[in-house]
């Protein structure tokens, strides 16, 4: 994927958030921790040109809520910054990767501790399969098949699929 | 397995680690449900041989909040009371399955022995005039956040050197960090040999009021007076007690700290805790970010270089 790429994929999955609630009265965007913060921003300044309204985004660092705390090395990233009532709102929650699911099982506990959202979805960039747990995506911006060891790095320029560095 | 045992064994970048994880906790405990699954089915023992109220509550409520379990162990209603030995309730305690020994003696180097007979962490909650480690943890963490940086500060601690761990632990906390400290005592509460400490001696405090950024009262025990080392509390409260006048005089933006409890109208006057720039009740609530911190660096989180870039594979 390439930064044009990127930025077309951002605006049709801008669309489809709106299309998906009929507009976009009571959506919030909340980011996850690093890499979704980038990619929630961009879809934000998106859906600010296509419907007019400036979305709140958040960001949601869910180091806590890891199930794999003692099994590696885990440290918050980032301080969760969430200036706005999750109660009664619509939240997409933004990541860059999908892979095992594991952060978004993490995403939804800690997400529940702020409020009752009345609905939650899932927008990521890319989809590269192996998922561990039954959590599916509702936008998303490419479906990447991958193998297991490899590494998907989104950035600004694009998207880059590599070996993991052992 | 990791301990925290002192001050010194952290260095500035174990200080900052620390601190860095507070940040974290400070936000967790602003939610409307102040609590994270993080440690669950871990398990917190406060052994706590020396009374105590403010520590103790302060790590129960930071491993509640970190969903861990707690046991008190106080020495008044336990074996203690019937001759047993400090290593047999070590290996008493061990046995029922724990993860994290916090532990207060009356005596120094306690805590250093319990964890060589423990496989749990072991945090030091005070061992007699020795070290508080997070105490100190807490105090530079507020410091720091009214103050940005430590680099260069001037920092006072006031009052009975001698016998306090926690004057140790915030010499040695706020010396890595790059504040300069000054101590202000009279002679007979301060130790005998200070060569090797890197602090200014002073005995009057009024000469230091204007140029210090952190004013650092503490406690002055009573039992002191029985000792004869001070006159009385009315000479000390006129010596070196903040009253209303003096804490006018201090500088803009300094900061007044006292490790509590506080003796009203011995080191500092009652009408003047309220005063915006006295951040007594502000160290009690980082005490519990802290103490989270604390808890999560020795049981949750591998020390690794937080510089190092983890696969974007989430």
């Amino acid at each position: 994927m390439t930064a044009d790429d990127l930025r077309r994929a951002t605006w049709r999955m801008a669309h489809e958030i709106v299309e998906r609630n009929h507009g976009l009265d009571g959506v919030v965007l909340v980011a996850l921790q690093t890499g979704g913060v980038p990619i929630a921003e961009a879809l934000a300044a998106a859906l600010l040109e296509i419907e007019g309204v400036d979305v709140p985004v958040g960001s949601l660092d869910v180091a806590f809520y890891r199930d794999d705390i003692g099994l590696r090395p885990v440290l918050p990233e980032a301080v969760t910054d969430i200036a706005f009532a999750i109660d009664g709102a619509v939240v997409v929650l933004v990541d860059d990767v999908l892979f095992t699911g594991r952060t978004i099982r993490a995403a939804l506990n800690a997400l529940a501790d702020y409020g009752r959202a009345r609905a939650v979805q899932l927008a990521v960039m890319v989809d590269r399969g192996h998922r561990e747990l039954p959590i599916r995506p509702d936008f998303v911006g490419k479906n990447l098949p991958t193998r297991r060891d490899e590494v998907v790095d989104v950035a600004d320029d694009g998207v880059d699929l590599g070996e993991m560095v052992k | 397995m990791k301990h925290l045992l002192a001050i010194d064994e952290l260095g500035a970048d174990g200080i900052a680690e620390i601190h860095r994880l507070a940040d974290a906790f400070v936000e967790v405990n602003r939610r409307p449900i102040p609590k994270v699954p993080t440690l669950r089915g871990r398990t917190v023992v406060s052994l706590f041989f020396e009374d105590s109220t403010r520590t103790r509550l302060s790590f129960e409520t930071a491993a509640k909040r970190l969903s861990a379990d707690t046991m008190t162990f106080s020495v008044g209603t336990s074996s203690v009371k019937k001759g047993e030995s400090v290593r047999d309730t070590i290996e008493t305690i061990e046995a029922m399955g724990i993860d994290a020994i916090v532990v207060r003696h009356g005596s120094a180097g306690v805590p250093w022995q319990i964890a060589r007979w423990s496989s749990a962490a072991v945090i030091n909650a005070g061992d007699g005039w020795h070290q508080h480690p997070t105490q100190a943890l807490l105090d530079t963490y507020t410091a720091l956040g009214h103050l940005g940086s430590l680099d260069g500060r001037r920092v006072a601690i006031v009052g009975d050197i001698k016998h306090s761990r926690v004057a140790r632990s915030n010499i040695a906390a706020f010396t890595l960090l790059g504040a300069e400290v000054v101590l202000v005592a009279p002679r007979t509460l301060l130790p005998p040999d200070l060569t090797d400490w890197p602090v200014r001696v002073v005995s009057d405090l009024d000469g230091v009021l204007g140029d210090v950024d952190v004013l650092y009262l503490l406690r002055m025990q009573r039992e002191r007076m029985t000792e004869s080392l001070v006159p009385s509390l009315r000479e000390y409260a006129r010596r070196f007690g903040l009253d209303r006048e003096r804490a006018a005089r201090l500088g803009d933006g300094a900061i007044v700290m006292h490790p509590g409890p506080m003796n009203r109208g011995v080191e500092i006057a009652g009408d003047i805790t309220e005063l915006p720039n006295v951040v007594v009740t502000e160290q009690v609530a980082n005490g519990v970010a802290v103490r989270m911190a604390v808890l999560f660096w020795l049981l949750g989180a591998d020390p690794v270089p937080t510089h190092e870039e983890e696969p974007a594979d989430a």
